[in-house]
């Protein structure tokens, strides 16, 4: 193209010439005066070119390679443009993966916007017996809706129950999944080798039937083919291995996966009260989720009159009837990880996109000081005829090449950096199982931050550097005056920009990192350290119920007296570890729920919970003697109205496997935690465990031991169980370790708000300090001047310090503005403190403060440290 | 250069242009020479006006352009009229007609 120009000039160029010679000049002559005539070639070839492809392909290419010419010469600035930007990019794109595979990755089963999730409005609110956080159905609920359910083509129901593999001396529980026998055909979920479960395999209650996960297969069957013989040992007995599901199959749950599936069955009793079951089906064509909702909500009442479980008192009964039941989109699937870190993430992607903008801002400082220098090279194009908007958009280009490096290498980070966040949340019992890919949503995603990044800090100093008049430009050179106020002023105002954004970066993090210390500094009223809790399950033959007790009590008394233990007391639920047993309880004129724990007489000597008034319970509370309760400070001040706690009735209303009773109050303890850190104080009522009812009782417990050396004291545990009660199934959990485990979000907040603090505050600095030492070279020849006629270094300091710190205070006062703002959205995930902590916000305040001093003192030191003289002359 | 010579009025040099080339193909000397003649030696078109004009026509799809042997063997580029550029031909000298007209209304008033 270029050619072709060329060419035509040329030769027009030679007409001329030719014309001229025939009017008979001479060669020279002729010559002279055509290019006389013709005016300046290069400027000529520059406007044709213009003209003929201001959006051509073949003169951005050209740009593109000016731009990369530019990028080698000087490789320094280049590398950290785009280091910055691909780190920036990297870790939103990161935050964003993992919140895109948690919230918006739809599950890999057939037309998955089909699938609703049917659950009961606003939850059971604790009626009954809920088993896990997706178990929303009793069975003869979901034998109900597997009955009629017009608006769903089909039903499936499944929940997570874990099943044992292996011979009865080595076994370990596998995460299992219970499906209904349409599960995997209403999913559309194909098999990866022989057959899935099918309606037909429903039929007995003995598991006889399980389908293996691709990942369990491969690890755990050495991926062998499956025959009609192909068998595993589960449950104490061999059962047929069907097939293998896909690989990408991995539940329903988000960030979960299973072993081993097996069918549901219909037991001929089934518990009316447990609640088991999710419950999911497939819209029909031309139905809505809303139409489907209605549908449910209209078979309702019907649907709970039916399923209504007996043993309750009228009272609880009622609240079961209301019960409503919605379909919900489940396209995506169930997650607690979902609920758990969907506003932590969406926090951490705000978070992490301040401080690209704080490092846009830096790199658009970066860029203008670059503009500046090169502002001959700019004003020497544009006089020897490049149009500005050449030249624009050969600046954009150059920044658009940076931002393309950034994001590619962003996207490339994004991955590991997702990775380790996702390993950041696991924990030592549970790891998460989430497929991070980099799907056309996270693409996109990254695409549009490294649009807006360059549109941030490219286009504002392209603008400003083909602004200058060339004249001007050139006869100032680089150390121009004109013009630089103006400049000057857009740096301070990205300056005071860093500054607020940092300050709501900082109080953040300051934020996030109190609580969590909040919490691990938390006193949950009873001793963490050295506790271990261990579960085990009794062998066949069965101890028949009434026996049950005494068994318990005896296998107390054998760990207790295990040398190492120091003390061991049976409880039927563990304190802070989510788990939760509540009773209707009635005394005098007031009702109302509180927590029940059923526990040994040594329980609190293992924790450390003092006994405020009253007595402990002791051997001589059994089954016969009169029923005895301790309860919390939060029992008495709910519920006795007047006088001593000491002796007062409490009645219990009755429930499925747990009579009515009345029980006696004998003692009282402080409040102390219960289900988790974060939860208030609740009711609390503990009674002797040898007063559970006989039908309550199950052949397994759970029991906590208090030792030194909790290693020691396992072996020894399992050792004597081995030795004296052999075939009993053993689990055991560090208490303080569990603890720590749930609150493994709140680290994940304070460990990564804190990192983005550090990083803003560190990035304010390079920030502040390059807009100095540019400003400083600026006005070199003005410090000379004054210093030469007699101002004081301290002055010179002075002015340097008092201008930033000017902007400090502007920064400051934003930042706290938006601060406030800010916290409103994390104020449900701080414990112990509010977003408007005075502490924090000044915490905050004087940390950047440290930061600007320091970051403004050396500029202000080298400006005050000038050779007077030698400024002068160089001027 | 001759005394009679008056620059190109604003805006009036694609008009010039479209008229010089509407009947036939012209390279670049030719359409200045062209106007030239026309405008009985009024206007003459540098080639620094000339080129950037017909390259911008071209790109707006006015003109052709094909390479060809020029009348003393040396190669040129000639440009034609396309179908728009006809039409905008036509529909530009009725404009100007009109001003022409106008100017010559208001400056002949008293």
């Amino acid at each position: 193209m270029k050619d072709e120009i060329d060419a035509e000039l040329r030769e027009h160029m030679q007409m001329c010439i030719d014309d001229n010679m025939a009017r008979g000049m001479s060669r020279e002559e002729a010559g002279r005066d055509a290019r006389l005539r013709f005016g300046n070639p290069t400027v000529m070839r520059e406007r044709v070119s213009a003209e003929d492809a201001a959006l051509g392909l073949e003169s951005l290419w050209q740009d593109v390679r000016t731009a990369l010419r530019v990028f080698v010469k000087s490789p320094g600035f280049s590398l950290v443009v785009v280091a910055t930007l691909a780190l920036g990019i990297g870790v939103n794109t990161a935050i964003f993966e993992l919140l895109d595979a948690l919230r918006l990755r739809a599950l890999p089963i057939a037309a998955p916007s089909e699938l609703v999730e049917l659950r009961i409005v606003g939850g059971n609110g604790g009626f009954g017996v809920t088993d896990g956080p997706f178990d929303n159905f009793t069975v003869p609920m979901w034998q109900e809706v597997r009955e009629k359910h017009d608006p769903l083509s089909g039903v499936l129901a499944w929940r997570r129950s874990d099943v044992l593999v292996g011979k009865p001396s080595e076994s370990r529980s596998v995460y299992g999944l219970e499906v209904s026998g349409d599960f995997f055909s209403v999913l559309g979920v194909t098999p990866w080798r022989g057959r899935l479960i099918e309606p037909q395999d429903e039929a007995g209650c003995q598991l006889t039937k399980v389908v293996a996960s691709y990942a369990y297969w491969r690890s755990q069957m050495g991926g062998e083919p499956i025959t009609a013989n192909t068998t595993i040992v589960a449950e104490g007995r061999s059962v047929q291995v069907l097939g293998v599901t896909p690989p990408s199959f991995g539940g329903m749950v988000v960030g979960d996966r299973f072993d081993l599936a097996y069918p549901t069955c219909t037991p001929p009793m089934p518990r009316r009260e447990m609640f088991i079951y999710s419950v999911m089906g497939r819209l029909k064509p031309g139905w809505s989720v809303k139409q489907a909702s209605e549908y449910f909500d209209a078979l309702s009442p019907g649907l709970f009159e039916k399923t209504a479980p007996d043993g309750y008192s009228t009272e609880a009964l009622k609240s079961f009837r209301a019960f409503r039941l919605a379909a919900y989109p489940a396209s995506a699937g169930v997650s607690n990880l979902r609920d758990m870190y969907n506003s932590s993430l969406t926090i951490l992607l705000a978070i992490a996109g301040l401080v690209l903008l704080i490092a846009c801002a830096n790199l658009a400082n970066l860029m203008l000081a670059r503009a500046s220098v090169r502002k001959r090279e700019v004003a020497l194009r544009m006089a020897l005829g490049a149009s500005r908007g050449r030249l624009l958009r050969q600046t954009l280009l150059e920044s658009a090449l940076l931002a393309t490096c950034g994001a590619t290498l962003g996207a490339v980070l994004a991955q590991p950096l997702s990775r380790v966040l996702v390993n950041s949340l696991n924990t030592s019992q549970n790891t998460i199982h989430l497929t991070i890919v980099a799907d056309w949503r996270v693409m996109l995603f990254a695409a549009a931050a490294a649009t807006a990044t360059c549109v941030l800090f490219a286009t504002l100093p392209a603008i400003g550097s083909t602004n200058a008049d060339p004249v001007a430009s050139m006869k100032s050179g680089e150390r121009g005056v004109i013009g630089n106020r103006e400049r000057f002023s857009v740096q301070r105002a990205m300056v005071i920009t860093q500054i607020a954004v940092s300050m709501v970066l900082l109080v953040g993090a300051l934020l996030f990192v109190r609580s969590y210390r909040n919490l691990l500094t938390l006193n949950p009223g009873m001793r963490e350290s050295g506790i271990t809790i261990g579960y085990f399950g009794f062998p066949p033959p069965k101890i028949r119920p009434e026996n049950l007790a005494a068994y318990k009590r005896q296998l107390v008394d054998d760990v207790r007296a295990i040398p190492g233990v120091q003390n061991a007391a049976a409880t039927t639920n563990v304190p802070l570890s989510g788990s939760s047993w509540s009773h209707h309880v009635q005394v005098g004129p007031i009702d109302g729920p509180s927590k029940f724990t059923y526990i040994s007489p040594s329980y609190f000597a293992t924790l450390g919970i003092p006994l405020l008034t009253g007595r402990n319970f002791t051997e001589r509370d059994t089954i016969d003697a009169p029923l005895v309760l301790v309860v919390n400070q939060e029992f008495i001040r709910k519920y006795i109205a007047a006088g001593s706690p000491i002796g007062q009735q409490v009645h219990v209303r009755p429930e499925p496997r747990y009579p009515e009773r009345t029980y006696e109050i004998v003692g009282t303890i402080p409040d102390t935690k219960y289900g988790g850190l974060r939860d208030g104080t609740t009711p609390m009522a503990f009674v002797p465990i040898d007063q559970l009812p006989v039908t309550a009782q199950g052949p397994g417990m759970a029991m906590m031991f208090a030792s030194s050396d909790q290693a020691a004291a396992e072996r020894a545990v399992r050792r004597m169980f081995v030795e004296k009660h052999p075939g009993t199934n053993m689990q055991f959990y560090d208490f303080e370790q569990g603890i720590l485990d749930n609150l493994v979000g709140d680290r994940m907040m304070a460990r990564l708000s804190g990192f983005f603090g550090t990083l803003a505050g560190l990035l304010v600095a390079v920030g502040l300090y390059g807009m100095l030492s540019y400003y400083l070279a600026q006005r070199r020849g003005e410090i000379g001047i004054r210093m030469a006629l007699g101002a004081s270094r301290g002055r010179v300091i002075g002015s340097m310090l008092r201008d930033a710190g000017m902007m400090l205070l502007i920064g400051l006062i934003a930042g706290t503005v938006l601060a406030l703002f800010a916290g409103r959205g994390a104020s449900s995930m701080l414990f112990g403190l509010k977003p408007w902590d005075a502490t924090t916000l000044a915490g905050a305040a004087v940390l950047l403060g440290l930061v600007t001093l320091v970051s403004s003192l050396f500029p202000a030191w080298r400006a005050a440290t000038v050779d007077p003289i030698t400024c002068i002359r160089v001027e | 250069l001759s005394g009679n010579r008056i620059p190109v009025v604003q805006g009036t040099l694609d008009l010039l242009i479209l008229k010089a080339i509407s009947d036939g193909e012209f390279h670049g000397l030719g359409i200045s020479r062209r106007i030239e003649q026309m405008t009985r030696g009024a206007f003459h078109v540098t080639p620094g006006s000339l080129f950037p004009a017909v390259h911008r026509m071209e790109e707006a799809g006015w003109l052709l352009s094909q390479w060809g042997e020029s009348e003393n063997n040396r190669r040129a580029k000639y440009y034609r009229l396309t179908r728009s550029g006809k039409g905008h031909l036509e529909t530009e000298t009725g404009a100007w007609k009109k001003v022409v007209l106008a100017m010559g209304h208001a400056l002949k008033a008293t």
